[in-house]
């Protein structure tokens, strides 16, 4: 294959990626815009949603009908394994940063070893609802990736519908402004608070739920996609939502290409450097709000 | 008794303590505690940054593997001499806790953490994306090519326990020693200031990003010198130490022993480190014991143990 199909491959892999990425970032950037904390446990419901859809898929007898079984039920459970973990860990240490920091990697922990102990170390695959071939001239390529980012696109455009349009999402930008502002006004903010961390954590599970069928559901791959929205939040700039979605695309596109051409790692360790390059010139992030 | 002179005698009757033991001890626990003293030098130095300056790291496993690439490669490819290769995992160290931080540094808020989780995970792969060189995941042992330490005409190999546990201390006691040293200077007054109240202190005319600065070398260079102890100790390299896992340990440590105080991350080394050996003794999932562990912390027992043996019955304890 020449250098121009090749090409081609790789940035339908990074968009791929991309929009996936963007669906995860998306949960963590908005978790802290709002509650101002950085949730390390997020690449873990990320792996739940892909265990449990695994399980829907195991208990459920067609792929299509587990898919979309998985596709309801494993955001709403991860979403309410959330708001546990909101009342009983985040609000008793009163949403301090570092301690929130602290206790999401312990649940990190827990989670983590948890899966393993109830459903193994082994990576298991699970079917793709459809199954067809997109035939270019040079190669065949998956149509389930395509419809893995279809489906991404509709959830970012949901959320943002939902941040804009509804009372819920005017609460939580009046959150993210002023908090006691907001407050003085009549809004929840303890409710709303619960509800974006319970939103920020479905975002991942549905994104695992996607992603499994290409992946295969396995205990540790939360690790990855947590340090991708990472780099995705940084150099978007932290709290800033389009800010996520500018970079998730950038980190996307430049992680398929480096990862055709080169390797995986590379690709990862080529990401973090651009993290560098943007903080020399950008500390914020390209996107961020400059507050001390 | 005036408190200074109270500090230096419990700091000194400590190491004193740790002297002594080492003919006490049955050989098992023997080699654990001379692995618990260097594990506690890198939570010392953990804890310069966290506990003086106020600045949490998840990627301080970066420090640790610098040392301890930068004492083993040498060692390894080039037969150097173990104090040549342990100054130069301690010179990797610094100078990759100094470049760091002029960008890392940069960043405000909660931003600095996920930094640095992100260039530790970065220096991980890095480990294993050059395999050909560190040989990764499976990693290198250094006894075949680490020549025996000459002191006044005796040869003392690193194979020797006593060396070992004598060793060990040497490096616990510098770290410890800079740690008190730094806690009572003028200059951790400056890093307290900062960590308790950035603007003010700024605000008092200090450049905080050059403390900041400080104190990121000051901690990495103890953390490296942790790390390159330990490869020379006990003869491994390898990138498991470079792993998140190594980055969440001192901290974990650290908020046990208690955090901001000097003899805290020996305190919470050595009960973790037997806490975790008992556990896993009995199941095989002991990192589930040990995020229940940094949950229950962080609900119940924010002070740590020496923290609130501070805030109860000892308040000149530094």
């Amino acid at each position: 294959m020449s250098f121009g199909p090749h090409l081609f491959l790789a940035l339908l892999e990074g968009t791929v990626t991309a929009f996936v990425l963007a669906l995860t970032a998306l949960g963590l950037s908005l978790v802290f815009g709002v509650m101002r904390i950085v949730n390390v446990a997020h690449g873990e419901f990320y792996m739940l949603g892909a265990v449990l859809a695994w399980a829907c898929a195991h208990a459920v007898g067609t792929p299509v009908a587990g898919f979309i079984v998985a596709m309801l039920v494993a955001p709403l459970a991860v979403g309410a394994f959330a708001l546990v973990a909101d009342r009983w860990i985040l609000r008793r240490v009163n949403y301090h940063p570092e301690s929130t920091i602290v206790a999401t990697i312990g649940l990190l922990y827990v989670l983590q070893q948890a899966v393993l102990m109830l459903y193994g170390p082994d990576a298991r695959p699970v079917a793709p609802p459809l199954y067809f071939k997109i035939q270019f001239p040079w190669f065949g390529y998956s149509g389930y990736k395509l419809v893995v980012a279809a489906a991404s696109a509709l959830l970012l455009a949901a959320t943002w519908l939902l941040i804009t349009r509804t009372r819920l999402g005017l609460y939580m930008r009046a959150t993210q402004q002023d908090l006691e502002m907001a407050q003085a006004f009549g809004v929840p903010a303890r409710r709303v608070y619960a509800l974006v961390f319970a939103l920020g954590a479905m975002l991942a599970a549905a994104a695992g739920v996607l992603i499994v069928p290409i992946e295969q559901a396995h205990y540790l791959m939360g690790l990855d996609p947590l340090l991708m929205s990472f780099i995705v939040v940084i150099i978007g700039g932290l709290g800033s939502l389009r800010g996520t979605l500018v970079a998730a695309f950038a980190v996307g596109l430049s992680d398929g290409v480096v990862s055709v051409f080169f390797s995986p790692t590379l690709a990862k360790i080529v990401a973090t450097l651009l993290v560098a390059a943007v903080l020399v010139v950008r500390p914020g992030g390209l996107f961020g709000e400059e507050r001390a | 008794m005036s408190a200074w002179r109270k500090v230096l005698a419990l700091h000194l009757a400590v190491l004193l303590a740790l002297l002594v033991l080492q003919f006490v001890l049955p050989p098992y626990h023997h080699t654990n505690v001379a692995r618990i003293m260097v594990l506690a030098a890198y939570a010392i130095g953990y804890n310069v940054l966290l506990g003086y300056t106020g600045l949490m790291s998840l990627g301080h496993a970066m420090f640790f593997a610098a040392g301890m690439y930068g004492a083993g490669l040498p060692v390894y490819y080039f037969g150097m001499g173990a104090p040549a290769a342990f100054a130069c995992g301690l010179a990797a160290g610094v100078g990759l806790a100094l470049l760091f931080g002029l960008m890392a540094l940069r960043t405000v808020g909660p931003s600095f953490l996920i930094v640095s989780m992100m260039f530790g995970q970065a220096l991980f792969l890095v480990t294993l994306y050059f395999n050909e060189i560190t040989l990764g995941d499976q990693g290198f042992i250094l006894s075949e090519k680490l020549r025996p330490l000459e002191l006044a005409g005796t040869q003392l190999g690193f194979h020797e326990p006593a060396v070992k546990y004598n060793l060990a201390l040497a490096i616990f006691t510098g770290c410890l020693l800079a740690a008190l040293a730094l806690r009572l200077s003028a200059l951790g007054r400056v890093l307290i200031g900062i960590r308790e109240n950035e603007e003010r202190t700024r605000l008092l005319g200090y450049d905080s990003f050059r403390y900041k600065l400080l104190a990121l070398g000051v901690s990495g260079a103890l953390s490296a010198a942790a790390g390159a102890g330990y490869a020379l100790l006990f003869s491994y390299v390898g990138s498991t130490f470079a792993s998140i896992l190594f980055s969440i340990y001192p901290l974990l440590w650290t908020l046990l022993g208690g955090v901001g105080t000097v003899l805290g991350p020996l305190v919470g080394t050595a009960l973790m480190f037997y806490l975790v050996d008992t556990v896993s003794g009995v199941t095989s999932s002991y990192l589930l014991f040990v995020g229940a562990a940094l949950v229950a912390l962080v609900l119940w027992f924010p002070l740590g143990i020496l923290g609130t043996v501070r805030s109860r019955w000892l308040p000149w304890l530094p």
